[in-house]
């Protein structure tokens, strides 16, 4: 390639006054600024007002604050899912694979049976994720052709063993019990 | 003294004794606690809270940090220098722990009719004896890279060794401007002229400043912690050990940092003395109150050091390995050996009172001499394209 002038920029810095040699100044003007902050927060225990941020975890969570104060920005959450119920409380999952195809981590399983209901062909006899291996990418959500499955904003998702969190269909369906109230459809 | 003790044991030994293990028990666990201090620095200059859940504010946080070290696995990978990688942890603590020895802790006592000096030794290379063993720390450090077997570790043990050897020479061109102005290598005697006459550092301001950056450069702190590296290095060269091993390299660095600063005290700060100019002061002589008063005086002030140290840390970004050579060989030693000078023609003259204008007189010739000085002509001209400097659009 040729090597125009308008290709090459200069980036000597700036020429040193003399007092910039001595270094010392600027640093205890940096100083200056730690030491501020610093003081401004001695023996206060999170209590300044520059310390909004801070959440004591487990007494206090993101969920309680508005979004401002550095809460939890609830509608576009990716927590832990949940398998929707439709109007007759039956899941609205048609076992079409979209999700399972979709994710990324392959960590949703899913095995078919015909539906006993009219209104559909297939249901799923057993819907299984992984949530160790899930990554809350969301693309099961935006794949779903019917919203049967949705990312809700909860995220303490615990076990004490590997299998425990393998979540089933029925606990899916029973997240979405717990969290219907909290995110509406 | 009744005749059945031995003639040896004089009140001179017995304070010695009793000093020792007060100092070197006190230096284990403010050694301890300064973990805690600087964690709680680090978070109070972030704005954050910082450790609070052990103990009221988090105060208890050492001895379960110290719990968990004692129970973790302590191991020892198969492919080390097993004989170098146990020695390297107590040659980092052992030369930080002895150089308490010569650090005059609060004047004399009088006991049975004789003065007895509240230090472990009264030895007359003090200042020596503690540049010598601050220096041997970073044999542990050096060793622990190499017998790591590990390219990482090594790399920072060599760093360690060319930043000591670059940082020693300021540091003992920087002490040769104290000591020429005190006429002695006491130490007692050089904190007894502070309390006479002015602290060194009002005498010795650039002195001062520079024996203060060369202190964070032997004791490994940020921003000289090229040989920890956390980002580079992964650790540098405490990355293969593990359990109470490595809690000796840490502890090892902060009682380094306490010898350093109380060090400092004694050349900088006038020791015990409450007065940085000529005036009113602490009595020279008195009972073991006020001798419990100049103790908490000069821990006080080391104490401080420490937290600056600490504030430092926070505040300054890491220097890259030139900038850090370039820093003690075209800075540092050049100005030291200018200040040598000066304090040596102030002291052939006879004029130590005036010793401030010697560093008003360095800061002038400096401030003249380095804009002459030939400058490093590098290539600043680079490719746009690619560059931070481009837009994004025009990125292909």
């Amino acid at each position: 390639m040729v090597q125009r002038d308008s290709h090459i920029i200069d980036v000597t810095p700036s020429p040193m006054k003399s007092s910039d040699y001595f270094y010392v100044p600027a640093v205890l003007r940096g100083l200056g600024t730690t030491l501020r902050h610093c003081l401004g927060n001695v023996g206060r225990d999170g209590k300044n007002k520059k310390n909004i941020w801070v959440v004591q975890y487990p007494e206090e969570k993101r969920d309680d604050r508005s979004v401002i104060e550095g809460g939890q920005e609830r509608s576009t959450f990716r927590g832990v899912h949940r398998l929707n119920r439709d109007e007759q409380g039956r899941e609205r999952c048609v076992a079409c694979f979209m999700c399972s195809t979709a994710c990324p981590a392959n960590c949703i399983t899913i095995v078919a049976e015909p539906a006993p209901w009219d209104d559909r062909e297939k249901h799923p006899l057993s819907f299984e994720i992984d949530e160790l291996r899930c990554i809350f990418c969301g693309m099961c959500e935006e794949a779903c052709p019917c919203d049967a499955i949705e990312l809700t904003p909860r995220y303490e998702v615990v076990g004490t063993s590997r299998e425990e969190m393998i979540f089933n269909k029925d606990k899916l369906l029973e997240i979405y019990d717990i969290t219907i109230e909290d995110k509406p459809m | 003294m009744p005749t059945w003790i031995p003639a040896f044991i004089t009140p001179q030994l017995i304070t010695s004794v009793v000093v020792i293990v007060l100092v070197l028990h006190l230096a284990l666990g403010l050694a301890a606690y300064f973990i805690l201090l600087e964690r709680k620095v680090c978070a109070w200059v972030q704005d954050r809270i910082g450790p609070n859940r052990v103990g009221t504010m988090g105060l208890l946080q050492p001895i379960a940090d110290g719990l968990k070290l004692f129970f973790k696995e302590d191991f020892t990978p198969k492919s080390v220098d097993k004989g170098l990688f146990m020695l390297a942890p107590a040659l980092t603590v052992i030369p930080a722990m002895i150089g308490f020895l010569v650090i005059p802790w609060g004047g004399y006592l009088e006991i049975g009719g004789t003065s007895v000096a509240i230090m472990g030794a009264n030895i007359n290379i003090g200042v020596i004896y503690i540049v010598a063993t601050a220096s041997l720390g970073v044999y542990g450090v050096a060793l622990g890279g190499w017998a790591s077997n590990n390219k990482y570790s090594f790399l920072g043990g060599l760093r360690a060794s060319a930043q000591i050897i670059s940082y020693e020479i300021p540091m003992g061109l920087a002490l040769l401007c104290v000591v020429l102005a005190a006429g002695t290598l006491l130490p007692e005697t050089i904190v007894a002229q502070q309390l006479d006459g002015q602290w060194n550092i009002v005498h010795q301001p650039i002195v001062a400043i520079l024996f203060y950056i060369c202190l964070l450069a032997e004791s490994n702190r940020a921003p000289f912690d090229l040989a920890e590296s956390e980002q580079e290095l992964v650790g540098g060269w405490h990355t293969e050990y593990s359990s109470m091993r490595w809690a000796l390299f840490f502890m090892g660095e902060y009682i380094h940092m306490f010898v350093g600063a109380a060090f400092f005290t004694t050349l900088f700060l006038g020791g015990w003395s409450l007065n940085p100019i000529t005036g009113w002061d602490l009595p020279a002589s008195g009972g073991i109150l006020l001798i419990a008063l100049q103790f908490g005086i000069v821990l006080g002030k080391v104490v401080f050091l420490v937290f600056l140290a600490m504030m430092v840390r926070w505040t300054l970004p890491r220097f890259r390995f030139d900038q850090l050579m370039r820093l003690a060989w075209e800075g540092m030693i050049p100005t030291s050996l200018l200040l040598v000078l000066i304090v040596s023609v102030f002291v052939f003259y006879g004029w130590t009172s005036y010793l401030w204008i010697g560093s008003i007189v360095a800061i002038i010739i400096m401030a003249i001499a380095r804009p002459l000085l030939p400058t490093s002509a590098t290539n600043k001209r680079i490719e746009l394209l690619g560059s931070r400097f481009s837009a994004p659009s025009s990125r292909v």
